[in-house]
């Protein structure tokens, strides 16, 4: 059983017919070719395959592509903009906050969402007070990207570059 | 993955009607746990029928304090909302102690209570399981326990609820509104999810074709002072081993009031109404506490299992409550 659908994906629009058991991860790569969101668990266990939706960072593994319909999708190939890096991208280049990368393009979605996030003043774990306004301080950045799983030498630079990351796309 | 046809109305009438008719119908809502469960032969629907349209997404004042929850709020903009910050930072601090931020984003109000368990042979559908399929057999009992219940499990099931949102709906006295073929009615929250007994197959008390609507707060004003405490085997993104979700109303040293209710340890998030009880008219102390623990825990059973079982979770979930209540009766001084 097939839908068409329409998706605006890095900036252009697409319309396809799915199968209504195709992911939006499956979607992306083996329709679109786009190979920057990973396959890593499959199961939104490893947030590899994150991606923003409608400027909200989300689980492309876990979301049927037919549910998605009109929605615009933004992968880590989609960030940059007139050849130069996006910021968060740029900053994990400055603190070497990747060794086989594999899991890189769903960190810098994350954090390019988690910090628009931490920007509108939303609490994490981390937050001791649900009502008070959080620091993004290592805690704080280490919390909330907790949904993205590296497991190489370089990842406790993830959390640095972010907060580096923090200070020139989303001025308090 | 078996085919299914997809809907998304615009209205829940017709969203009921659609999956009332069909046995092998289902909601999507966030689909953080359908889709996983699609992938995994767990959910064979024919026909999946999603509600995110047909249902609201905004979190309105009830006028007397109170706050209704449309059923496609999403959990990240539930736990960020002001006023549920202010009024029930236990409800904010539960779903902040869940997922991840991407499944907070994708996971909705009505689709978080309605979760399946995390119990890895309800999941792994090459092993006997009496949810998956009734009269199979209980492949946890005697297996690996660690997650599992220590309250109110049967000789059928002994799967844990898996949801943090929802044991603060049933500290917070909640009210589930569901729209189903006969109109609306309203289930207390702390009704809505079922023992297994004899049918484990069944989660909660809905009828196939019930959609949650909405999640009603009442006003609670004690819940000004509420805290959520989990423990779990790492600090972030994992489900409670044991959690408390609590509220607590101290004067002059002596308890007046007590909402009280644990996750992790029963197929339903278990409110705690004996320890509740024992707290009223107590002193605010830890000898209390630990009392308030003890009673409501006197017909807990913990599991053995090949990982050494969950016999720990007993002195666990004595020390989380006495720890939470202790902060909390610190915030009143």
């Amino acid at each position: 059983m097939k839908t068409e659908l329409s998706l605006d994906v890095d900036g252009a629009p697409q319309r396809l017919v799915v199968d209504n058991r195709m992911t939006l991860l499956d979607l992306l790569r083996e329709r679109l070719g786009n190979m920057s969101p990973k396959k890593g668990c499959d199961h939104g266990q490893c947030g590899a395959c994150t991606v923003l939706i409608n400027g909200r960072r989300a689980l492309a593994c876990l979301a049927l592509a037919v549910a998605h319909d009109g929605s615009e999708v933004i992968t880590a190939d989609g960030l940059a903009h007139d050849g130069a890096l996006h910021p968060v991208a740029q900053a994990f280049l400055n603190h070497d906050a990747f060794q086989c990368g594999y899991c890189t393009p769903g960190q810098i979605c994350s954090a390019v969402g988690m910090l628009d996030e931490f920007a509108q003043g939303w609490p994490s774990a981390a937050t001791i007070y649900p009502s008070s306004e959080p620091e993004l301080d290592h805690d704080e950045a280490a919390e909330r990207m907790s949904g993205n799983l590296c497991r190489c030498g370089a990842y406790a630079n993830i959390v640095p570059a972010v907060q580096d990351a923090a200070a020139q796309v989303a001025p308090r | 993955m078996k085919p299914f046809a997809y809907q998304a109305p615009s209205d829940a009438s017709t969203a009921v009607r659609s999956v009332a008719a069909d046995p092998a119908a289902v909601f999507l809502g966030g689909g953080t746990n359908l889709v996983d469960h699609l992938k995994l032969g767990v959910a064979t629907p024919d026909l999946i029928v999603d509600v995110t349209a047909a249902t609201s997404d905004e979190i309105t004042d009830d006028g007397a304090g109170g706050l209704r929850i449309g059923a496609a709020v999403p959990n990240s903009d539930l736990a960020a909302d002001r006023r549920v910050r202010e009024r029930y930072p236990v409800l904010a601090q539960a779903l902040l102690a869940g997922a991840s931020g991407q499944l907070r984003n994708m996971a909705t109000t009505g689709g978080n209570p309605l979760q399946r368990t995390r119990c890895v042979y309800f999941q792994d559908v090459t092993t006997p399981c009496n949810k998956r399929t009734p009269g199979a057999g209980c492949s946890a009992i005697g297996g690996y326990t660690r997650y599992h219940a220590i309250l109110g499990a049967s000789e059928q099931c002994i799967a844990t609820h898996p949801s943090d949102m929802a044991v603060a709906m049933a500290a917070l006295d909640a009210d589930v509104r569901v729209l189903g073929g006969a109109g609306e009615r309203a289930i207390a929250f702390v009704d809505l999810h079922r023992l297994p007994g004899e049918h484990p197959e069944r989660d909660t008390v809905l009828e196939h074709g019930e959609l949650i609507l909405s999640i009603d707060l009442p006003a609670l004003p004690m819940a000004a002072r509420s805290a959520y405490r989990k423990v779990r085997d790492r600090a972030s993104y994992a489900f409670a081993l044991v959690s408390v979700a609590a509220a607590l109303d101290v004067a002059d040293g002596v308890v007046r009031d007590a909402r009280i209710a644990f996750g992790g340890v029963a197929h339903k998030p278990w409110r705690a109404t004996r320890a509740e009880e024992v707290l009223r008219g107590a002193t605010a102390s830890d000898e209390s506490y630990r009392a308030a623990a003890q009673a409501e825990l006197a017909d807990a059973r913990a599991q053995d299992g090949i990982d050494g079982g969950n016999a720990f979770k007993i002195p666990l979930l004595i020390r989380t409550l006495a720890a939470t209540l202790r902060d909390l009766a610190r915030e009143e001084a």
